[in-house]
């Protein structure tokens, strides 16, 4: 139902049941707002979106309250702005002020309101706390001196990754956001996903730096550097650097990246193909065995750990294949040596991906072989775009170039891999081809390829009948409970941590907007219809690596570097 | 200490999260201070991740989590007590102990907390040991009373 309200002297219309803000919102009036989190709840606790209702005593926080017929609002009276203006002068108050060394200078929502309130002057002198710095974490680093208490990362690790973490501890001036017994992270239950600071408004929160180690390694001689990027890193790079998207970006990164300093530069979708080849001959072998246990895809590595703590009894049923990055890691540190004539020590190899916890992952037990580490550094989209922007390259002139070989080629099942579902649509797709020697129907996919948290597919192929669950977002796992309960049973199951998958990644730009998500999808499916090569099995380099490489290799041709092991984690819940 | 725990686990309904407040003052009660053993207990039984838990229970300045010394000491530092010096009281007994309020010593003989009223204000400062009330104390009278707490401690 539709009425009419007045703001600041003028009529809107508003709908019933909603609040003052998306009336606001809709009427193009736009007012500042802080803890507020798209499709959450409301907490009105930062109390930035405050208007003016005439005939109510007290200003009221437009994100929590309803509108009402009668309502005569005031956006921008001199008690309003005076009133936000107090409210991020006494956030300033206590605040450290070292915006010029902060990793969120220039993409800071704090600095961002206090530039658009005018503030130009310290009035309100608070006692700096001086916390600790929690550099515990793999992935994470914790600045709780520039924490503003917004709670956006003790709500979406509530709400949408279902960790819980984080929360507020203590009270008063003495409240800050800690984990469980106020432990360091690294003891903790986070499984390194990353969504919160994504949503973090200031620098509280962000990934830990592994660029200084980089360019001490990169002035090494001795070593051999190598690097391997993600698919959609090209993609996130493109709106991080300004670029336009198109097929050649990926080569022009190779140039970009030789530039640096990189000797090698490879494709992890060369990984990504193994993972599926592996693990559809999982399944192949779990469908003829005829088990009732569903195989989980263990890509993502947030879940994984989320599953090795909260899921223990389904760890079994987790693939042990390697994450896409740690095989290309290990055919790096195994294949690549030996075609250079390298002791696999000497070369250095780096990763470049959107996610937050390949960080943690890449430190995992079980990844290394014969006490080398497959991936030596983990750089988010964020870093390498900075990375690039110090070595001063001029992306918009330079050409194309391939990557190296044996790992420089996908299939677009592998890029279609960065959105959830994508995984599941490869792996059916390659079974399709294995068993019936033809192409699977697309349109089959359509229902993986919708929103929703849970999603579920199910296909006759030759003589197995293949169901198939998504879990799209932590939240899903319920879903997918209540289904299990229900009496239905799945063969194969994917859990993607990060709602959208891969595309809403935490070391993606960190003013992700939900249009983001979509048009970087929107890459990823145009991508799979466009490239010519989207079966792993019909990409040249995959062939290439079976057929001959690993093949050819005493100590490689069993594929023990392709797995890995998981186990329960003793941290508090 | 395992038993004594799921003793008073069982008296409440598992999963009903509005117990938690309850539970916890049982628990710390009985126990003494809220264990990690008994806070992932409590989460298990009701549900709730360590976490929340831990965040609710640090809301409230009650609620401890490692043992209170052997000698418990409480000052009041209400506003009676604080213009009559209660300030002096807690700088002193920082001083002889060594420790922060709401700490325990190493050697577990003696703690010491700040609340906000006893309801005694008519005697302030007034401070509370092992539960008996010592009145109109001064910071010159704590070391002999510390001294002599420690001598029936060592003693029995």
């Amino acid at each position: 139902m539709l009425f009419t309200i007045q703001v600041n002297n003028r009529k809107i219309k508003a709908e019933k049941g909603e609040t003052i803000l998306s009336a606001l919102n809709r009427n193009g009036i736009i007012i500042p707002t802080l803890c507020r989190m798209k499709d959450f709840t409301p907490t009105g606790a930062c109390r930035m979106c405050v208007v003016e209702v005439e005939g109510r005593d007290r200003l009221v926080t437009a994100c929590s309250q309803p509108v009402e017929e009668w309502m005569k609002i005031h956006t921008h009276s001199p008690r309003v702005i005076q009133a936000r203006k107090t409210i991020v002068e006494l956030l300033l108050s206590n605040h450290p002020d070292d915006c010029l060394y902060c990793e969120r200078n220039l993409n800071c929502e704090l600095q961002d309101l206090s530039e658009e309130l005018n503030i130009r002057e310290r009035r309100i002198k608070g006692r700096k706390i001086k916390p600790r710095l929690d550099q515990s974490s793999p992935a994470i680093v914790r600045e709780l001196s520039k924490c503003i208490l917004c709670g956006r990362c003790v709500r979406v690790c509530e709400e949408v990754i279902t960790a819980n973490t984080l929360d507020f501890i203590k009270r008063g001036r003495n409240t800050h956001i800690g984990t469980s017994m106020d432990r360091d992270f690294n003891f903790s239950s986070c499984i390194h996903c990353g969504q919160c600071l994504l949503h973090c408004p200031t620098g509280a929160l962000h990934e830990k730096h592994n660029i200084n180690e980089l360019q001490e390694y990169l002035n090494k001689t001795e070593l051999i550097k190598a690097i391997q990027y993600s698919p959609l890193v090209t993609v996130g790079l493109a709106d991080e650097l300004g670029l336009r998207y198109n097929k050649d970006t990926d080569r022009i990164l190779n140039a970009i990246l030789r530039k640096i300093g990189f000797d090698m530069v490879f494709t992890m979708g060369t990984g990504t193909d193994v993972y599926i080849t592996e693990v559809t001959n999982q399944l192949i072998s779990k469908l003829e065995n005829g088990t009732d246990t569903p195989l989980f895809l263990s890509a993502c590595p947030a879940w994984v750990k989320y599953c090795e703590q909260f899921l223990t009894p389904w760890i079994p049923r987790l693939s042990n294949v390697k994450s896409a990055q740690q095989i290309t890691g290990v055919l790096i540190k195994t294949v690549v040596a030996e075609r250079h004539k390298v002791k696999p020590e000497n070369i250095y190899s780096v990763s470049a991906t959107p996610c937050l916890a390949m960080k943690f992952e890449a430190r995992r037990d079980g990844m290394m072989r014969k006490g080398i580490s497959d991936v030596d550094a983990v750089l988010t989209v964020r870093e390498l775009a900075r990375l690039i922007r110090l070595y001063g390259i001029d992306t918009s002139n330079v050409e194309p170039e391939p990557a190296d070989e044996p790992l420089a080629g996908r299939s677009s099942s592998a890029f279609l891999s960065e959105v959830s579902g994508g995984l599941t649509e490869g792996i059916l797709r390659l079974l399709h081809f294995q068993l019936l020697k033809k192409e699977a129907d697309k349109q089959q996919f359509k229902k993986i390829r919708q929103a929703g948290s849970f999603r579920e597919i199910s296909m006759t192929i030759d003589k197995f009948t293949v169901n198939a669950a998504v879990i799209d977002g932590l939240t899903g796992i319920e879903k997918y409970k209540s289904a299990i309960s229900a009496g239905k049973s799945y063969d194969l199951v994917e859990v993607m941590t990060c709602p959208g998958g891969c595309v809403h990644g935490a070391g993606l730009s960190s003013s992700t907007s939900r249009d983001d998500i979509k048009s970087r999808a929107k890459l990823v499916y145009q991508a799979d219809d466009s490239e010519p090569v989207n079966l792993p099995c019909r990409s040249p380099h995959l062939i290439n690596l079976y057929d001959k490489i690993l093949k050819d290799d005493p100590e490689l041709s069993d594929k023990k570097i392709f797995f890995t092991h998981f186990e329960k984690r003793n941290v508090l819940l | 200490m395992g038993t004594e725990l799921d003793l008073i686990l069982k008296k409440y309904k598992p999963g009903k999260r509005e117990d938690l407040i309850p539970m916890l003052q049982e628990v710390q009660e009985h126990i003494g201070f809220l264990s990690e053993e008994a806070v992932v207990k409590i989460g298990n039984y009701l549900g709730l991740s360590t976490t929340k838990i831990y965040g609710l229970a640090t809301f409230y300045d009650r609620f401890r989590f490692y043992p209170a010394g052997k000698i418990k000491i409480l000052v009041c530092n209400g506003t009676s007590c604080f213009l009559n010096g209660s300030q002096s009281i807690i700088n002193k007994l920082k001083e002889e102990t060594g420790i922060q309020p709401g700490f325990t010593t190493r050697d577990g003989n003696f703690s010491y907390e700040i609340v906000s009223c006893m309801g005694g204000c008519q005697n302030g400062p007034l401070i509370k040991v092992n539960g008996e009330y010592h009145t109109h104390i001064s910071a010159s009278q704590l070391p002999e009373l510390l001294k002599k707490l420690k001598y029936v401690l060592e003693n029995d």
